[in-house]
């Protein structure tokens, strides 16, 4: 069974270190923050002014003047701190984020990430600071699904879609399979039970390499 | 004796003339300098250059502007404005677009207000936005030249505020507000509240009043 966006989200946050700095995404990357396993201690930093960011509000009325980079009402953690954009993207930019997770079109071989603009471009384009997290962060982690909408796999040897960053994604969590991006190879670490590794490799563009420690991707019912 | 309080964000935009650049604090739906922006779009002041990480989220402010033409140019991070068509009309009709990275327009506006005219960065190498930018390499690395983006008026909003015009904000609604302050040839603070000179921590101060030339209160209906 495909995995859902929350087992997504939980086998991202299983491969996040106690005490890492980690930025997420809009979208499914959020999902993320409740997913770190109890006792982890983790600190999420949004690039609107926050380092460690907490749960979502949960009692109205809501302040308005808490909120993540997603625009969603949140805490912040005992410890957590405010401070502006140019101190936010000194974060981002100087190489302090341990992980940036975020969303994908499309990936390719060597790391290039799309993410964010349409084939000849959006007429409203939103860029935000994903290019900056792209390739200030020390390691990106990908989370989408491994086919698109349409069937095409979203792995790709060279993305057609315009780019966010240039060789920056380390990682790849999709719904059937977690891949690692390392001298421009694409190497199978987890794998879904009931696909088998020749049914994955015709319906993907490239070539996989197969880790040898190669296991089963089965994350809890979420 | 020093005083930086206008008694309403009209005086407070009087000043503003036909074809200003603007800088905007604000970041999603927060943080914004609502009055300021009304009180603008109540002055006239047309063919305005604003730049903001993102149209506002509200039917407030900025909307205004936007809505009425005021606006000849929109430089952001994030130009989509969910649930509404009006940016794109707004470019169908001929206002110009520019879009920027979130960490590259902070620094941009950063570099303005600190005498510096530009900075290499590694954001957005390889990509559309480094089109026709000037490429050098440092240890290996690629990076692409991005200016000081220079502005002449910046519009900030923060919690509170003094006569000096110091200023500290609340939670996420600092964002860009204290970038933009610097960057501004003029910057003009809405404040929730003014207090009397000393009764902000020194320690705490996030803009220093140097930075600013106009306060004005503005108390939440």
């Amino acid at each position: 069974m495909n995995l859902n966006r929350h087992q997504i989200a939980w086998r991202v946050a299983q491969d996040i270190p106690g005490g890492a700095y980690v930025n997420l995404g809009s979208g499914m990357p959020i999902l993320v923050a409740e997913h770190v396993p109890h006792g982890r201690e983790v600190i999420f930093h949004s690039e609107n002014g926050l380092l460690g960011v907490g749960p979502r509000q949960t009692r109205e009325p809501f302040d308005r003047n808490l909120i993540n980079a997603g625009n969603m009402p949140v805490t912040l953690l005992p410890g957590g701190a405010f401070f502006h954009h140019g101190d936010s993207f000194v974060m981002v930019r100087g190489g302090h984020i341990d992980i940036s997770v975020l969303g994908a079109y499309q990936v390719a071989a060597n790391g290039d990430l799309a993410n964010w603009d349409l084939p000849g471009g959006r007429k409203t384009p939103a860029v935000g600071g994903a290019m900056d997290l792209a390739v200030g962060a020390k390691q990106v982690f990908v989370m989408m699904e491994y086919f698109a909408k349409d069937g095409s796999c979203k792995i790709l040897p060279e993305c057609t879609l315009p780019l966010t960053g240039q060789g920056c994604v380390t990682t790849i969590y999709t719904d059937i399979a977690v891949l690692d991006l390392i001298d421009g190879k694409v190497i199978l670490r987890e794998l879904i039970e009931g696909i088998s590794l020749q049914t994955l490799q015709a319906e993907t563009d490239l070539e996989l390499q197969v880790s040898p420690r190669l296991t089963l991707l089965s994350p809890p019912p979420l | 004796m020093i005083n930086k309080i206008l008694p309403s964000a009209a005086d407070a935009v009087y000043g503003v003339h036909d074809g200003a650049v603007i800088l905007c604090g604000g970041f999603a739906s927060c943080g914004f300098a609502d009055e300021l922006l009304e009180a603008l779009h109540a002055h006239g002041a047309r063919n305005l250059t604003l730049v903001a990480n993102n149209p506002e989220v509200s039917e407030r402010g900025m909307v205004l502007l936007l809505r009425d033409q005021r606006i000849s140019k929109l430089v952001c991070s994030y130009s989509r404005l969910e649930g509404t068509a009006l940016i794109e009309d707004l470019v169908e009709d001929g206002m110009e677009l520019e879009i920027i990275p979130q960490g590259t327009l902070a620094e941009r506006v950063r570099c303005a207000g600190a005498g510096i005219p530009g900075f290499y960065t590694r954001t957005g190498v390889g990509t559309p936005l480094a089109l026709g930018k000037e490429h050098r390499d440092f240890d290996g690395d690629t990076f692409i030249f991005e200016p000081a983006l220079r502005a002449d008026f910046a519009f900030v909003r923060a919690r509170r505020g003094d006569r000096w015009g110091n200023l500290v904000y609340d939670k996420s609604a600092r964002n860009f507000n204290p970038v933009m302050a610097i960057g501004g040839a003029r910057t003009i603070a809405q404040v929730d509240e003014i207090v009397g000179l000393g009764e902000l921590d020194p320690e705490a101060i996030i803009t220093q009043g140097i930075f600013v030339q106009h306060v004005v209160e503005t108390r939440e209906p």
